[in-house]
């Protein structure tokens, strides 16, 4: 789960600044476009490529138009476009294209005579992500780092997918053209679902930002503020249901928190507060099992792995999520007191 | 309290109706998310403008679309079958087997902050769940699309619970911080990250015991289900000799 920062400015120039990335992100899925135009058995060719430019044209003139025309005017036309995309998949203007397909036995000849360097660019991304997150974070020359101070991770990553790139270039033979062009298929097969985490995390900040009170009035009409065993309850419980409305257990925290946990367990009955925000948020992790709206974690899998029902990962975590939540439940009961 | 202020919560109510309904959740949200401006009596532009700047500082969400070309080349060539055929020359391994190995280690890299170590479209995809294919395929012979979304949608959920509730327990996560950020922001001094890190091990552990103890039964569940799926095809290939 990503924090979800809004600090861009000030950072030290970098090599692999975010802007960078977003340039590279918005790129990427400029060539998709392109190949989803030229592709002329697609069922929903121009509405699909509609979808994509949209979300791209953020990545990729977003930071120019906010030096060239400042930020008042981006935002408006970013959150014109959020709208639109909105629209063109919700009334399903969105759909997977055609591909030129390999057959099983042209691909496990391949595999066999490429053998087990296969393996090697897919491994390559994690460790060169975490070597490079932990040794070549402060690394600077003259004042340029290699990577956005603020944000390590991200930078690491893309120059683990550079290098993992040109590594699988050697082996397979396959240029990161073809690469790309490969992608649409995994990328079309995701859809609107790669879209939904930045969705929500738009939609986060209008709820949080007033419902923390009116969900400490809510509370107070279904239970007694001194039952505390129905107090943990409806924390932990309402975290997870709060977390599946919303699909980030980061956003639910803080509305719960506030309206619930403060109030009535810390304040009015004394709970300690390292065990009940620690088993708290956990609760929330709980609900994220359990809904399609996180959809980097349950939809996108699915998606990933060509399942025939986009709710089948969320079906197979719903009973380790239930027991966890009743752990949380009773654990917490027997330990913030 | 004698004024009840719900409307700010009309948006909790859209989402909810608009999941009942199955609208999908990119208008879901977007309306959700009107309407909750309008609730709190923002103006249409800021509105707008306010979905725009939040939109923009979400962008590093997008970062999976990086990691997809590499997997695209590689299984073009036959990274899937690779894994696939590598599973199955290791005779004593079953699905259940793979999936509580890969969970455990998730679950410890997790917990040491390595969470990019892993990943659904990285590891899951390419490799875990192609293996758990390939070693149910060992075990069983060629398995029905139904038991294989299975344990696909097994190996999905390893990645997912493993990642979530090992994470919590590393203090420099990002999960502790905010939780710490709140306590100090709302007054309550005296508590530390690492306070909280370690409350979050009893579950840690709880989640590795219940899912685990879930795993050793799937690979039960998966025989029953194979030997419904050879009953049905013998009962379907008797009926069809039948009408010949």
């Amino acid at each position: 789960m990503n924090v979800l920062s809004t600090t861009t400015s000030l950072a030290p120039p970098a090599v692999f600044e975010i802007n960078h990335v977003f340039l590279v992100i918005g790129l990427l899925v400029a060539f998709l476009v392109i190949k989803t135009l030229k592709d002329k058995g697609h069922p929903k060719r121009y509405s699909t490529a509609l979808f994509w430019g949209l979300f791209g044209n953020v990545f990729l003139c977003g930071d120019l138009s906010i030096t060239l025309f400042g930020e008042q005017i981006t935002h408006v036309w970013v959150g014109f476009s959020v709208i639109a995309i909105a629209v063109l998949a919700g009334f399903g203007y969105v759909s997977p294209g055609t591909y030129e397909h390999l057959s099983e036995q042209q691909k496990k000849q391949s595999a066999n005579s490429i053998g087990n360097k296969l393996f090697i660019p897919a491994v390559l991304i994690p460790i060169i992500t975490v070597i490079s997150t932990v040794l070549l974070s402060d690394i600077n020359i003259f004042g340029l780092y290699l990577f956005d101070q603020q944000h390590i991770t991200l930078g690491a990553l893309t120059l683990a997918c550079l290098i993992a790139l040109l590594v699988g270039w050697k082996y397979t033979g396959g240029s990161p053209l073809v690469a790309v062009s490969e992608s649409r298929r995994l990328v079309d097969s995701i859809g609107w679902a790669a879209i939904l985490p930045q969705m929500l995390a738009m939609l986060g900040v209008f709820i949080v930002a007033q419902t923390g009170d009116s969900i400490k009035e809510l509370v107070t009409l279904f239970v007694t503020p001194e039952n505390k065993f129905m107090l943990v309850v409806i924390y932990c419980v309402g975290m997870a249901i709060f977390t599946m409305i919303m699909g980030n257990a980061f956003a639910a925290f803080p509305v719960m928190t506030a309206g619930i946990a403060m109030p009535f367990l810390i304040e009015m009955h004394g709970a300690s507060p390292a065990p009940l925000v620690a088993l708290g948020m956990y609760s929330g992790y709980c609900g994220t099992l359990m809904t399609p709206m996180a959809a980097n974690f349950n939809i996108v899998p699915a998606a990933l792995l060509d399942l025939n029902d986009k709710y089948q990962v969320i079906k197979v975590q719903i009973p380790t999520a239930l027991m966890l939540l009743t752990f949380n439940i009773v654990l917490m009961y027997w330990v913030i007191f | 309290m004698t004024e009840l202020n719900l409307l700010p919560l009309i948006g909790i109510v859209v989402v909810v109706a608009g999941f009942a309904f199955r609208f999908n959740p990119l208008l879901v949200v977007t309306v959700a998310g009107l309407i909750t401006g309008w609730a709190v009596d923002l103006d249409w532009l800021s509105l707008i403008s306010t979905f725009g700047e939040k939109f923009m500082n979400a962008r590093q969400l997008a970062s999976l679309l990086l990691i997809l070309p590499i997997i695209a080349l590689l299984e073009r060539y036959g990274l899937q079958q690779r894994a696939k055929d590598w599973i199955a020359s290791i005779k004593s391994v079953t699905s259940a087997r793979i999936l509580m190995v890969y969970f455990v280690v998730r679950e410890c890299s997790s917990a040491l902050g390595l969470l990019s170590l892993a990943g659904q479209a990285q590891t899951v995809r390419p490799l875990l769940a192609p293996m758990a294919l390939g070693a149910a395929a060992n075990t069983y012979g060629p398995l029905p699309k139904e038991i294989q979304d299975k344990i696909s949608a097994h190996a999905a959920a390893c990645d997912n619970i493993a990642m979530f509730f090992g994470e919590d327990i590393f203090i420099a996560f990002g999960a502790v911080l905010l939780m710490d950020a709140f306590l100090k922001e709302n007054g309550i001094q005296g508590i530390e990250p690492l306070n909280i890190g370690l409350w979050a091990i009893p579950t840690a552990l709880a989640a590795l015991i219940f899912h685990c103890f879930r795993l050793a039964r799937l690979e039960a569940s998966l025989s029953q289900d194979v030997l419904k799926y050879i009953q049905q095809q013998q009962e379907t290939s008797v009926g069809e000799g039948e009408t010949q």
